[in-house]
Formats: C-alpha cells, structure tokens, sequence
C-alpha cells in the first residue's frame, strides 16, 4: 500500500521534472542561437569602440584566442584576447582582464592596445560600483575612461600608472578612489602581459586553447618571475 | 468584465497588492527599482512568471496529491523562470545584462509561490490566469513608481536607458528633468529604496483611511437626519 502510494507520488513528480525540463530545452533551442547572436553584438560593439572597424579588415571577432595569467589579468579564468589584422598583418588586439579589486568585486573591462603598445581605449563592460560614485567609470557617465587613449607603458612610466592620490598620473573621482585605482592597475597589468607576450599573441592562429595557455605561463615565468 | 473578475484585479492592484500589503518578494523590488526601465523589465518578467505558474498550477490542481503540490509548484515555477530568462537574453540582451542575478532569483519570489499556493491551487484556469496577471500589474505598478520616484530624486532623468527595452530608437524617451544634476546618492541605494517604499505605503494607508471615514460618514448622515426629524 505504501509501496504503491510512494511509487505514484515518485512517477508523478518524475513527470513533472521530465515536462519542466522540456519546456527549457525547447525554450533553449529555439533561443541558443539568437543567445549567441546578441552576446555577439554586444562584444563586438565593444570591440568596435575600441579597435575601431577600419583599422583591421579580419574578422576580429573570430580571431580570439584564450590565455592565462592569473597575475596579470586578474582571474584565474581563460582570457580571451581577439586579434585585429590588416592585410594579414597584425595591427592592434583587445582583451578582457578583470580588476579583481574594485569597490563592490572584480570589474571586467575591454583594453584595446595598438601593434607597438599604446592603449587605444578602455571600456568598462560589467562592474558592480557605487551608483553615482564609482560608476564614473562608464563611458556613459563620465570621459573619464577616455584618459588611457594614447598612454604606453613608457608614457607615463611605471610610477606615473597610479591615480593621483598615489601619486600618478590618473584622476581619481571624488569620494571614490578605489574604483579608479583598481582600473589604473589593471590596464598597467594588460600592458604589461601584452609586452612580454606580444609575438605569442599574434602568432598563434588556430591553436587549442590549452596549449596556448601553459605555453604563455611558461614563457611567463622564464622571463619574469 | 463581471464583478467577479474586477475584484480580483482590485485585489491584486489594491487591496491585497504584493509590495504595499503582502510586503512579499521585497529583495529584487528594492534591488532593481533604481531606475523606470529597470523596474519595468523586471515588473514585466514577474508578470509573465506569475501568469504563466498561476495557469499551470491551477491546471494540475486536482492532479498532484496535497503532499507533493510544493516540489511541484516549485518545478512549474524554475521551469517558467528559466524560459523567461533565456527569452530576455535572447531579445533584450542588454537589459537582462542590467537585471543580472535578479531575473533567475524570480524563482525564489515567494509572490509567485503564495499566489500558486493560495489562489491557482484552488481556482479554475481563468480566474488563476486573472489572478496572476493583477498581481503581477500591481507589483509592476509599485515598481514603476518606486523606479520613478528614485530616478528623479537620484539622477534627475526619467526613462533613462530606454533604449535597453525599446531599442536605439527609444532614447528620446529619455527625459532629464533637472540639468546639470548632482544627484542624490540616497535615493540611488538600498536605503533610499526603503524609505521610498516606507513613503508608499503610507501614502496607501491615508488613502484607505480617508475612504473608510468617507464611507462611514456617508451612511452616518442619513441616520442623523432621522433622528432628528423623529424629536
């Protein structure tokens, strides 16, 4: 009696898990594509406000690869870097580190950077700053971040990547420094990645992204740690 | 529409209304009502959830014994909430980007568990249907005013961003009503929200009393007029 009692509650509630579970598949097919497509846009409408579309004729959206450098870029995540090129040559890349050390958690943002080094713009793409304070950060709020166009590792120098308070050369914003701060060091660090890997990133066109990963790593620790 | 359709609408707008009676599903109320746009997407998805449970819920209702109705309930809720987020990502990509956490964290809205469990459970498809879209209209309603009041005080703008909902073609919607504006940061955090809210619901309640001493009066005159004309 109870036997048969649980096992028509059990077969009840199985049937209901197998009809919840269609709807959302059936609701993800008819969607992934369209999903993928709008993360698409997005990306690179990001990727187009920093690398913009006449610098490069490839298909920079394609042309990603993912690397890993917990110390540099900030999370222990792959990192994808896209590649612009112009008649085959390398001009410019974009890649996404996290600031791992904002106000309220990691900030992501897009650092577009020239063949040569110098940065050709920061976009913020998702943060969890103070409305109002540390969201000057966005494009839409403030120019703020318009103040990394132009800069190289060499201009300022090292002591110069810092906000003002610490004595660089980036402003702060009033009554937030820490966001500021976090993004400062952050585009230091992607500079930094970028010109101990420059010749790696570009090379590399269809490899698996593991591969590129422990190779950088390596390259990495040879060479500066 | 019949008397019985209205009140439930008048339920679910006033008198029972989720976010100034119920006071439930406070968390992504006073999360996300920091702008017009954001609560309307937010508003809009809990509607279509709620809708969509109170319909299944009420369609299963003879079928799922009374011991297993609350993992089921739950199922048909996830399953709905999950559908809507995957439609949002799919469509307004750049406003599911805004609401973030907020749109799956609908499953954990007891609104929607409560209206399941106390309406849908024990009435027809039509009526569950109605419920659930009132409820989500009056929960819609105080989002909107709360997203409204706290842009204005906070930013200075209405319908700012409305082009995460409506398109590019949206942003003259956007209205700055003070230039120049500093902004209130009060307003714009989580204890503006609380103030907000505190404000609206008594606002709520002066209205109830006034009509309430209204009603009283106006059954209290003719009575008094008796009376006097009997001495």
């Amino acid at each position: 009696m109870l036997g048969q009692y649980m096992s028509r509650s059990a077969i009840l509630l199985g049937l209901f898990a197998l009809i919840g579970t269609g709807l959302v598949a059936l609701v993800f097919t008819a969607t992934e594509e369209r999903i993928a497509e709008s993360e698409r846009q997005f990306m690179l409408r990001n990727l187009h406000a920093v690398v913009k579309p006449e610098l490069h004729d490839n298909d920079i959206f394609h042309d990603m690869i993912t690397v890993i450098d917990p110390q540099r870029l900030g999370t222990k995540n792959p990192v994808p870097v896209f590649r612009a090129r112009k008649n085959g040559e390398p001009v410019a890349l974009a890649i996404t580190p996290i600031a791992p050390d904002g106000y309220v958690g990691p900030i992501k943002i897009l650092v577009g950077i020239t063949f040569d080094g110098t940065v050709l713009g920061v976009r913020v793409l998702s943060h969890r700053e103070t409305p109002g304070l540390g969201d000057g950060i966005e494009e839409k709020r403030s120019d703020w971040v318009f103040g990394f166009n132009g800069r190289s590792l060499s201009n300022p120098g090292s002591k110069g990547w810092a906000v003002r308070r610490d004595g660089g050369q980036f402003d702060q914003f009033t009554g937030a420094t820490i966001t500021p701060r976090a993004i400062v060091k952050a585009v230091h660090k992607a500079l930094k990645f970028y010109a101990l890997n420059r010749d790696q990133l570009f090379q590399k066109t269809s490899l698996s992204p593991t591969e590129i990963h422990t190779e950088i790593t390596h390259e990495e620790e040879a060479t500066h740690e | 529409m019949n008397s019985d359709n209205a009140s439930i609408f008048k339920e679910g707008l006033w008198h029972n209304n989720t976010a100034l009676v119920q006071l439930l599903g406070l968390c992504p109320l006073l999360a996300v009502s920091g702008t017009v746009v954001n609560a309307l997407g937010l508003g809009v998805a809990t509607t279509l959830v709620m809708a969509g449970s109170n319909i299944t819920v009420s369609l299963i209702r003879n079928l799922v014994r009374p011991e297993l109705r609350i993992p089921c309930f739950v199922l048909v809720i996830a399953s709905f909430v999950t559908a809507v987020e995957l439609l949002m990502q799919a469509f307004l990509y750049d406003l599911y980007l805004v609401l973030g956490i907020f749109i799956p964290l609908i499953v954990t809205n007891c609104v929607i568990i409560a209206r399941a469990e106390s309406f849908a459970a024990k009435n027809n498809v039509w009526r569950s249907l109605l419920d659930g879209l009132s409820m989500g209209i009056g929960f819609t309603a105080v989002l909107l005013l709360l997203g409204a009041i706290r842009e204005i005080l906070g930013h200075g703008t209405l319908f700012t961003q409305a082009e995460l909902m409506f398109g590019e073609g949206a942003q003259w919607l956007t209205i700055t009503l003070i230039d120049d504006y500093r902004g209130f940061l009060l307003a714009i955090l989580p204890p503006g929200a609380f103030l907000v809210l505190g404000l609206l619901i008594a606002g709520k309640n002066v209205i109830d009393k006034r009509r309430a001493q209204r009603t009283i009066q106006t059954v209290a005159t003719p009575a008094s007029v008796a009376a006097e004309s009997s001495t």
